[in-house]
């Protein structure tokens, strides 16, 4: 799962209100080598939720140096874009799970793939 | 005039579908059509959802495509192959009748091939079609972005289940309607529901849907069905000046 995703990702269980953002409780995390498209990270920057985002790579601990919040002139900040491309697309959880921050209910990771699956008393 | 193009479900049990290669190239055709109906803005990247992903054929298009992609499928051994296959796009297990978990607007548009239909069965006791569909597709609405499609290529079994299919996706804050390909070949005839969240749009006009007979400039005429068969065995080759002269020509049937 990366983190692109992980951005976009809530609970879906019936009767939970603030199904987001999950927390990610990673065992095995990978980091791969995708190619830079800045024309998609400029894109997707305002479907963000930036804080969601940093929260999510401090813990994988991967933020290394993502600001807080989002500069201004992204579009043509080349050094920004690929940053944010780094922990969008190319850091990876592969182990792990995914909680709720309502009812702590967790989703687990496995093979990258988080299971999403609900009981028939969650749907 | 036999073709021997045959019915997907008549060539191989289900688990194996996706595996033997004449079925590989009639997904991949399946997945170009619905990408042709999402009607993305030329040269953008863009961020999409494929509901019942299964082994990835379909992402695979539309990473060649220059997409990014998410991949919902239900099966965790169709994952495994789509894992094994090194897909691009990110895969979750869900059941697409408990409804997408994404935030809204998520998403630039939605394809899905051949999966639709396997909401209209009740495969527990519990399960309520009607509500099953209702509830994907409201969640799907809200994780589009406004003006985004989604096209659901599906063999639908009888008019009864287009009609559910149809009215609940209208009911959840859709439009659009069906289109179909070439209607009058029993075998070459495929189902598209074309939706639209937000905007009303035209519905794009089926292939096949003018005349039988389809004259391709500086070829020997074919009949009709020859022509549908010649273009089901093989793709021209991609920015050809022959793909670009068919693509030419199926935009203008299209009205665009």
């Amino acid at each position: 799962m990366k983190l692109l995703t992980h951005n976009m990702l809530t609970s879906h269980v019936k009767g939970v209100t603030k199904g987001y953002p999950l927390l990610i409780k990673a065992t095995e995390v990978k980091v791969n080598e995708v190619e830079f498209n800045p024309q998609f990270v400029s894109r997707m920057i305002p479907k963000l939720e930036w804080s969601a985002l940093v929260q999510a790579a401090e813990e994988l601990g991967h933020r290394q140096d993502l600001p807080g919040e989002l500069v201004a002139d992204y579009e043509t900040n080349e050094e920004f874009l690929k940053k944010v491309h780094r922990i969008l697309l190319e850091v990876e959880v592969l182990e792990g799970c995914l909680q709720c921050p309502e009812s702590g209910r967790e989703f687990p990771i496995s093979r990258g793939i988080p299971n999403m699956l609900l009981n028939e008393d969650e749907a | 005039m036999a073709s021997s193009c045959r019915r997907p479900e008549h060539t191989a049990p289900p688990d194996v579908v996706s595996l033997s290669s004449r079925m590989i190239e009639i997904q991949t055709q399946m997945s170009e059509r619905a990408v042709e109906l999402l009607n993305l803005p030329e040269g953008q990247p863009c961020f999409l959802l494929d509901v019942g992903c299964g082994s990835g054929l379909s992402g695979d298009y539309l990473s060649e495509e220059g997409h990014y992609w998410v991949g919902v499928d239900i099966s965790n051994a169709m994952l495994d192959v789509a894992l094994d296959r090194e897909v691009e796009g990110d895969l979750l297990l869900g059941d697409m009748g408990q409804g997408m978990p994404f935030r809204s607007g998520t998403f630039d548009g939605c394809i899905s091939i051949s999966a639709l239909q396997w909401l209209c069965n009740a495969d527990k006791k519990s399960h309520s079609p009607p509500k099953r569909l209702f509830t994907f597709f409201s969640t799907l609405y809200s994780s589009l972005t406004r003006g985004a499609r989604a096209v659901f290529q599906l063999y639908p079994e009888n008019s009864e289940q287009l009609e559910l299919i149809t009215s609940q996706a209208m009911k959840a804050g859709f439009s659009g309607g069906m289109v179909v390909d070439y209607p009058n070949s029993s075998k070459a005839k495929k189902f598209f529901l074309c939706l639209f969240a937000g905007v009303t749009g035209v519905l794009p006009k089926g292939l096949g849907s003018e005349t039988s007979d389809r004259a391709v400039p500086n070829q020997v005429q074919y009949s009709g069905q020859r022509c549908r068969f010649k273009n089901m065995k093989g793709k021209s080759v991609k920015k050809g000046r022959d793909w670009i002269i068919e693509k030419k020509e199926r935009r203008r049937r299209q009205g665009r």
